[in-house]
């Protein structure tokens, strides 16, 4: 039979505000348990969340970039379950009434282009976080409420994705934008980027949805590739077999590479929502919501088709340059002062790159733009050759020193002196008689490995344009 | 509306409530009598009223995003029945 895998993604995004989304609790990554708590996030009797601000104005600012329709009029809702994470016994969330709805992600998978739709992207706020102990004489679980009140947006897509390529590269971009918007850090790591899958598969052509299962647990954007593929896999052997598929939730395995079912009872749930007395209604008016669209900056594929047509780059260096924010604004530091733009494209996008083992490290990078900019005004006024900048900019990657200041401590000053590259063609030639004898009957490629022999006399210093001519010159 | 036995009985699981027989008849009998009571504003025209997500005709309470006073490990102690080395402590969840 010919299946289709129908996938659907929810997104839990941490907004990067400073503080929690109904209280003054800092949210800070790493802290010690249970520092970052106060009344109104451990849920005592009597006490009153309120809106942060920031929480609202990023919420909409990512609605604008992903292209939603933000809600007029929107409205919080108690989730209520009993967990010990959530210390209210309820979760403030938005249900019918959400401040986003609608918006699309454009990715390209597989040569592909294609718009997932989204249905909607809600703010609500994180849980704590369960340590289990191990100690079977002593069965207790420890909470940490410093992740209760984070705040979130969950975004969640259309069932409208068909592999796992393509959910992939709807993380990729989703956390592009996210991160150029500077609403969210996306880190999957630390737990500000979180991803949940459902899937489940229909004969094509069918348009009735098949039964769904829930998969949780991936930590990086591979691991939800991977799951995806590996519950293709085994809901079409299952339907194959005949088997039904029943609605549950299952666990990625990373060590494994499978799912495995949840544990937990069989018991569906009910939320109950109804609107959160504590909290007022948010009421935005279309100027305002356009206004707001105004402060959008400038997004990847806007900066990428600006790229293309102002430096006049290739698609894969402007492809680089504009999968970061920062790595793009480097870019475009460096290219302020002057400098030819293919060039700075290349040393940034191809050789500076090649020292940092992704592009989010640009941020702690020792080489500033400033740097990057005299390393290449070294090579334009030729104080060294573009292999000796190779040499500077390894070292200023180690060291964080200038190029000057690198070219002059290790003496790397290009040779440009006619007297001093003379008197090294003029030693090459004397030690190579038969090859001097091979060029003068006619096999010019052995000219190369003069060139190459006075290369080596220099140190690499001698500026390959002057040995070439001068070479040139003693051979005629 | 009547409230049958097993919606009590659901009610009291999501509510994490344990009820003896007789209390689920008992509450079987109350609720319904809530609902049949609660049930007559079903006879009135609410064509054209927006439904009340807020008592109070209030929008848009805010505060800034700024860093306020957080708890200590020791004022927490006073409401945790049990808190070991930064945490507090529950009975073992049973995933």
């Amino acid at each position: 039979m010919d299946l289709e895998a129908v996938i659907g993604l929810e997104v839990h995004a941490q907004l990067n505000t400073k503080t929690k989304i109904f209280c003054g609790c800092p949210t800070g990554f790493g802290s010690e348990s249970n520092t970052q708590v106060c009344p109104v996030c451990t849920g005592m009797p009597g006490v009153l969340p309120v809106l942060n601000k920031e929480v609202l104005q990023k919420t909409i600012l990512a609605g604008h970039a992903l292209d939603c329709k933000i809600a007029n009029y929107s409205v919080f809702d108690r989730k209520n379950y009993f967990y010990p994470d959530l210390p209210k016994a309820y979760q403030i969330s938005q249900f019918d009434k959400p401040i986003c709805i609608g918006g699309t992600v454009s990715i390209v998978a597989d040569g592909n282009p294609r718009d997932i739709k989204l249905t909607r992207i809600h703010m609500e706020e994180d849980a704590g976080k369960n340590i289990h102990s191990s100690d079977i004489s002593n069965p207790v679980s420890y909470v940490d409420y410093n992740r209760t009140g984070v705040p979130l947006m969950e975004i969640v897509s259309e069932p409208d994705m068909h592999s796992g390529e393509e959910a992939f590269q709807y993380l990729m971009n989703l956390r592009k934008i996210l991160r150029y918007i500077n609403v969210s850090d996306c880190n999957m790591e630390e737990g500000s980027f979180r991803c949940d899958v459902n899937i489940s598969l229909r004969p094509r052509g069918e348009s009735k949805l098949g039964e769904k299962v829930e998969v949780k647990n991936m930590n990086s954007f591979k691991a939800v590739k991977a799951a995806i593929e590996h519950e293709i896999k085994r809901q079409t052997i299952m339907i194959e077999d005949k088997e039904r598929i029943k609605q549950e939730t299952r666990l990625w395995n990373p060590d494994k590479s499978t799912t495995e079912s949840m544990r937990s009872k069989e018991e569906a749930h009910d939320y109950r929502y109804f609107p959160d007395p504590d909290l007022a209604p948010i009421s935005v008016t279309d100027e305002q919501i356009e206004a707001m669209r105004a402060e959008l900056p400038e997004l990847p594929i806007q900066k990428l088709i600006r790229f293309k047509d102002e430096y006049a780059l290739s698609d894969l260096d402007a492809e680089t340059l504009c999968s970061s924010r920062s790595l793009a604004d480097y870019f475009e530091q460096v290219v302020s002062t002057g400098i030819d733009a293919k060039k700075a494209a290349n040393w940034i996008a191809n050789e500076l790159l090649s020292f940092v083992e992704n592009i989010e490290q640009m941020q702690n990078f020792k080489v500033t733009h400033e740097m990057m900019t005299e390393l290449l005004q070294l090579i334009d006024s030729s104080v060294i050759s573009g292999k000796i900048a190779k040499t500077v900019l390894g070292r200023m990657v180690e060291t964080g020193n200038s190029p000057k200041k690198i070219v002059e401590d290790e003496g790397l000053t290009q040779v440009t002196d006619t007297g001093a590259i003379e008197a090294m063609v003029d030693e090459v030639l004397k030690a190579n008689p038969e090859i001097v004898d091979e060029i003068k009957n006619g096999k010019d490629k052995a000219k190369g490995f003069l060139v190459g022999q006075v290369m080596k006399a220099a140190k690499g210093k001698a500026n390959p344009q002057m040995v070439n001519k001068i070479l040139a010159k003693k051979l005629s | 509306m009547s409230i049958d036995i097993s919606t009590v009985e659901r009610t009291a699981e999501l509510s994490k409530l344990y009820l003896s027989e007789d209390e689920k008849k008992e509450f079987a009998g109350q609720l319904s009598d809530i609902l049949e009571y609660v049930e007559k504003i079903n006879t009135l025209d609410t064509s054209g009223v927006q439904p009340t997500d807020h008592i109070i005709p209030n929008v848009n309470v805010f505060r800034e995003d700024e860093v306020g006073q957080s708890l200590t490990h020791d004022e927490l102690k006073l409401n945790a029945p049990e808190f070991d080395r930064g945490h507090f402590v529950v009975p073992k969840i049973i995933e």
